[in-house]
C-alpha cells in the first residue's frame, strides 16, 4: 500500500501558558514530525489559545500525535480538521514596486483575486491576499513576476463549515 | 496569619500525606531546608540527587504511594534527570521540587542557574515553574494530582529563591483539585465483547503488565484469570501481579522470557493485554507477535493503543474497573470457564513447561543463578527485590519467582543502571519491616556506589548481592554471541574489594566465593540486623538464557548449553 503523505490540518486548543509551545512542539520533534505550519491566537477566552497545525503525514500518524498531544496536560482538546468539512485560509502581504507599467497588472491581480492595498509609499505598494493554498501559490506566482520585493505568509487558519 | 513560601510548601506536602522527603541541600532550597526542622516530616539525605529520585521511585514501586524529593537549583537539578526519565519509562508516580535562583535573575546565567522546566519538558508527564506565591499552593497539589492520576509519572516543580522567601497574607485556597479522570464511555459493552471473544477462544492468553501492579489491580486480575482458568504471562514490569507459584503462570515473555511464555504467545488465537504497552523487549518481532492472535487490549493510557500492535479491541480503562466489570458481567450471565475447547491447549502449555523449563548448569563455581535461586529459599519469595540493569536483572526475573506485587523494582524502560541500590533505600523506608535486597552486578553498583552512605547514615537493614562477574555481563554476553567474541571495554576485573568498601562505610561486608557457601553468606547476610554487603564471587561468562535474538520472533530462541539441564 501505498504510504499517503499530505497535508493534514489540526486543531490544538490549549491553555495560555508560557511552555504550552514548546510542548507541542516537542510532541512534534520528539517523534521525528516536521510542521509545515501553524497559526496561534487567543479564543473568546484569553485565557485559552487556538492553535492551527499542518503537517505532512500519513492518516495513521496523526493519528497517534493526537493522541499524544491529548495527553498533555495544558492542551484541551486536540482533534483533526478534515477537508472538505472545515475551510482553510492562510494570507500574505506583499511588497511590490510601484511603477508606471505596472500599475495596471497590479490592480487587475487586487481585482480579480480579492486582494487589498494595505499600504502606498512612494515607489512600492504592500498589498494583502487570503485564500486556500493553491489560490496562494497561484497569486505568489503572479506576484514574482510583478517583481515582487518581499513577503510574509501565515500558516494555515481552519474553521468547520458547520457544528457537527 | 502570615506565611512564607516555604510554610506553604509544607502545608501542601502534608495535605498530600508526605511523610518522607529524599533530597539534598543547596543554596536555592535553604529555605525550605530551615523551614523542614520546624515540620513533622522525615528527610533522607541521599549521597547524591540521582540516588533521591531513584529512592522516591522506589518508594512509589513498594508502597504504591506518590515519591517525593527535593533538590537544590542547577546541577541539584540536573543530577535528577536520569531518574526522572527513568521514573517516565515506568510510570512511576513521583513528585520532583527543584530549587530555582531567583526569578529576576532567571535567564542571565546566574549561579547555579540551569532551565529544568525545559531540559525536563519530554521526559516528565508535566512540569511547572512557579513564579508566584499566590500560585505555590494549587500548583504543588496539582502536580500530585497529575503524578498519580490516569497513566501515573513523574511530575517536576521548579521553586524560585524568592517564591519561596516571600511572605503571604492569604489564607492558602483549599483548592478542590479536580479529579481529570474520565471513565471508559461504553465500558460494559466493550467488556461484554471482551467475554465473548475469551469464550470462543481455543487458545487463550492473558499478559499481564506494570499497569496492574500501578492500578493496584492484582488481586481482582487473579481472581479473573482464574475464574476462567486462562493462562498468564507477564511482562517485566508485571512480575507478582499474577503469582508465579500458580499452576496457570505460564512464565515471563520477552527476550529472555521462559520457552513456554513466549512460545505461548507465538501460538494462542486469543491474546487479552492487561496494562501493558508492548515494549519492544517484551515483543521482539513485531510482525511475528501473536500474529495468530485476536487482540484484546485494556490499558489506562489511549497513546498506547494500537501504538505498537493493532488490537481488534480496545478497552481505554484503568484496569480495575475493566476487570470488575468482565468479573460482574460474567456472574449475571453464569458464564464459565470453556473447559473442554481449551484442554488441548493447556495441555500444550503444560508441555512447554516441562520441555524447557528455566535452568542452568552447575560446576565447580558459584552459578548466579543459584544465589538468585537460594535467595529466594531463604526469604520464602516474600522480600522486595531491587535491581540494576543487566544480566542479574534477567537472572533475577526468572529465577525468584515473585508472587506477590509491589516487590521486583526493576528499571524496565531506561534500562538504568545505579537503580537499584537507592530504589532499595525507598522501599525501606516506605516498609520498614519488609526484607529489602538489591541484586545488583559488579558494574551496576559502582554507578550509586555512594548511597551506601545512606544505608549507613539510616541504618537501613538493605541487603545487598553483588552477582560480580568482573565484566560488564550483559555487554560481554552481547559481544560474545554478536561480536565475535571481542570484549570491547566489557571488562571490569580492576573492582574494589567490596567487603573492605562496605566496611569502610562502616556497613557488614560478607563473601562467597564457592558454591558451598552461598547459603551460609546469604543466611548470615539475611540474619544480620541492620546492611550487608554481600559479594558472590560468580562463574565470569555465564550467559542469560533464554535468549531471542533483537528483531526476531519470539519462538526463535537460543538455549545456550541449559538444554542439557532440563
Amino acid at each position: 500500500m501505498p504510504v499517503q503523505f499530505k497535508e493534514r490540518a489540526i486543531s490544538v486548543v490549549v491553555n495560555n501558558r508560557p511552555d504550552v509551545l514548546a510542548r507541542i512542539a516537542g510532541t512534534f520533534s520528539a517523534r521525528g514530525f516536521n510542521i509545515e505550519s501553524i497559526s496561534a491566537n487567543i479564543t473568546r477566552n484569553p485565557a485559552v489559545t487556538k492553535i492551527i497545525i499542518t503537517t505532512l503525514t500519513t492518516p495513521e500518524t496523526i493519528t497517534k500525535v493526537i493522541k499524544q498531544l491529548n495527553r498533555l496536560v495544558d492542551v484541551l482538546e486536540a482533534r483533526r480538521l478534515r477537508r472538505p468539512q472545515a475551510v482553510c485560509r492562510e494570507m500574505i502581504i506583499a511588497r511590490v514596486p510601484l511603477t508606471k507599467e505596472r500599475q495596471a497588472a497590479i490592480q487587475e491581480l487586487i481585482d480579480t483575486r480579492g486582494g487589498k492595498t494595505v499600504s502606498i509609499e512612494p515607489g512600492s505598494a504592500v498589498l494583502e491576499f487570503t485564500g486556500d493554498r493553491e489560490d496562494l501559490e497561484e497569486i505568489l506566482t503572479r506576484l514574482e513576476s510583478l517583481g515582487m520585493e518581499d513577503f510574509s505568509r501565515t500558516g494555515v487558519i481552519a474553521l468547520e463549515r458547520s457544528k457537527s | 496569619m502570615q506565611q512564607t513560601g516555604s510554610q506553604v510548601l509544607f502545608t501542601a506536602l502534608k495535605e498530600e500525606n508526605v511523610d518522607t522527603l529524599f533530597g539534598y541541600p543547596g543554596g536555592c532550597v535553604m529555605d525550605i531546608y530551615d523551614e523542614m526542622s520546624r515540620q513533622q516530616i522525615r528527610h533522607i539525605l541521599v549521597r547524591h540527587e540521582q540516588g533521591a529520585v531513584h529512592a522516591a521511585d522506589g518508594y512509589a514501586r513498594a508502597s504504591g504511594r506518590v515519591g517525593v524529593c527535593l533538590v537544590t537549583s542547577g546541577p541539584g537539578a540536573t543530577n535528577t534527570v536520569t531518574g526522572i526519565a527513568n521514573a517516565y519509562m515506568d510510570s512511576i508516580p513521583v513528585v520532583v521540587l527543584t530549587g530555582q535562583v531567583p526569578t529576576a535573575i532567571i535567564g542571565s546565567d546566574g549561579f547555579q542557574e540551569v532551565d529544568i522546566t525545559g531540559i525536563t519538558r519530554t521526559c516528565t508527564k508535566h512540569n511547572f515553574l512557579v513564579r508566584d506565591i499566590g500560585d505555590l499552593h494549587r500548583t504543588v497539589r496539582e502536580a500530585f494530582q497529575i503524578a498519580r492520576s490516569g497513566r501515573p509519572g513523574p511530575v517536576l516543580v521548579d521553586l524560585p529563591k524568592d517564591v519561596i522567601q516571600s511572605v503571604t497574607e492569604a489564607e492558602p485556597l483549599r483548592t478542590a483539585v479536580s479529579p481529570v479522570e474520565e471513565g471508559c464511555p461504553d465500558l460494559e459493552g466493550l467488556c461484554n465483547e471482551a467475554l465473548k471473544m475469551l469464550l470462543q477462544a481455543k487458545k487463550p492468553l492473558i499478559i499481564v503488565g506494570g499497569g496492574v501492579i500501578l492500578g493496584k489491580a492484582s488481586e481482582i486480575f487473579r481472581a479473573f484469570a482464574r475464574k476462567f482458568r486462562i493462562p498468564v504471562v507477564s511482562t517485566l514490569m508485571g512480575l507478582g501481579a499474577f503469582p508465579a507459584s500458580d499452576p496457570l503462570w505460564t512464565g515471563m515473555l520477552g527476550m529472555h522470557g521462559a520457552y513456554s511464555a513466549n512460545m505461548a504467545v507465538s501460538q494462542c488465537d486469543l491474546l487479552m493485554a492487561v496494562g501493558v504497552r508492548f515494549d519492544d523487549r517484551a515483543t521482539s518481532k513485531v510482525s511475528a507477535f501473536a500474529s495468530h492472535a485476536r487482540i484484546i487490549h485494556i490499558d489506562i493510557d489511549p497513546v498506547s493503543i494500537d501504538r505498537i500492535v493493532r488490537t481488534d479491541l480496545a478497552i481505554v480503562s484503568h484496569c480495575i474497573p475493566a476487570l470488575k466489570t468482565l468479573h460482574r458481567l460474567s456472574d449475571e450471565q453464569g458464564l464459565t470457564p470453556p473447559e473442554r475447547q481449551i484442554h488441548a491447549w493447556r495441555n500444550q502449555l503444560l508441555q512447554w513447561k516441562a520441555e524447557m523449563p528455566l535452568g542452568y548448569c552447575r560446576n565447580q563455581n558459584i552459578k548466579p543463578q543459584y544465589v538468585i535461586e537460594k535467595l529466594h529459599q531463604l526469604t520464602q519469595g516474600r522480600a522486595i527485590i531491587a535491581t540494576e540493569v543487566g544480566q542479574h536483572q534477567m537472572w533475577a526475573a526468572q529465577f525468584y519467582r515473585f508472587d506477590d506485587p509491589n516487590a521486583f523494582l526493576t528499571s524496565g524502560g531506561l534500562g538504568t543502571m545505579g537503580f537499584g541500590l537507592p530504589a532499595a533505600i525507598g522501599a525501606q523506608v516506605a516498609c520498614p519491616d519488609r526484607i529489602v535486597v538489591d541484586v545488583a552486578g559488579d558494574g551496576s553498583i559502582q554507578m550509586n556506589i555512594q548511597e551506601l552512605g545512606t544505608i549507613a547514615h539510616y541504618g537501613l537493614p538493605v541487603k545487598v548481592v553483588i552477582l560480580n562477574n568482573l565484566y560488564l555481563g550483559m555487554i560481554r554476553q552481547w559481544q560474545e554471541l554478536f561480536y565475535g567474541r571481542r570484549y570491547s571495554q566489557s571488562d571490569m576485573s580492576q573492582a574494589p574489594d567490596f567487603v573492605k568498601l562496605a566496611e569502610a562505610y562502616g556497613i557488614k561486608g560478607l563473601r562467597a566465593t564457592k558454591p558451598e557457601e552461598v547459603k551460609r553468606v546469604l543466611r548470615e547476610g539475611l540474619e544480620t540486623p541492620g546492611p550487608v554487603v554481600m559479594d558472590f564471587h560468580v562463574e565470569s561468562e555465564e550467559n542469560v538464557f533464554p535468549m531471542v535474538k533483537p528483531g526476531t520472533p519470539l519462538t526463535e530462541m537460543a538455549f545456550g548449553n541449559v538444554r542439557a539441564v532440563a
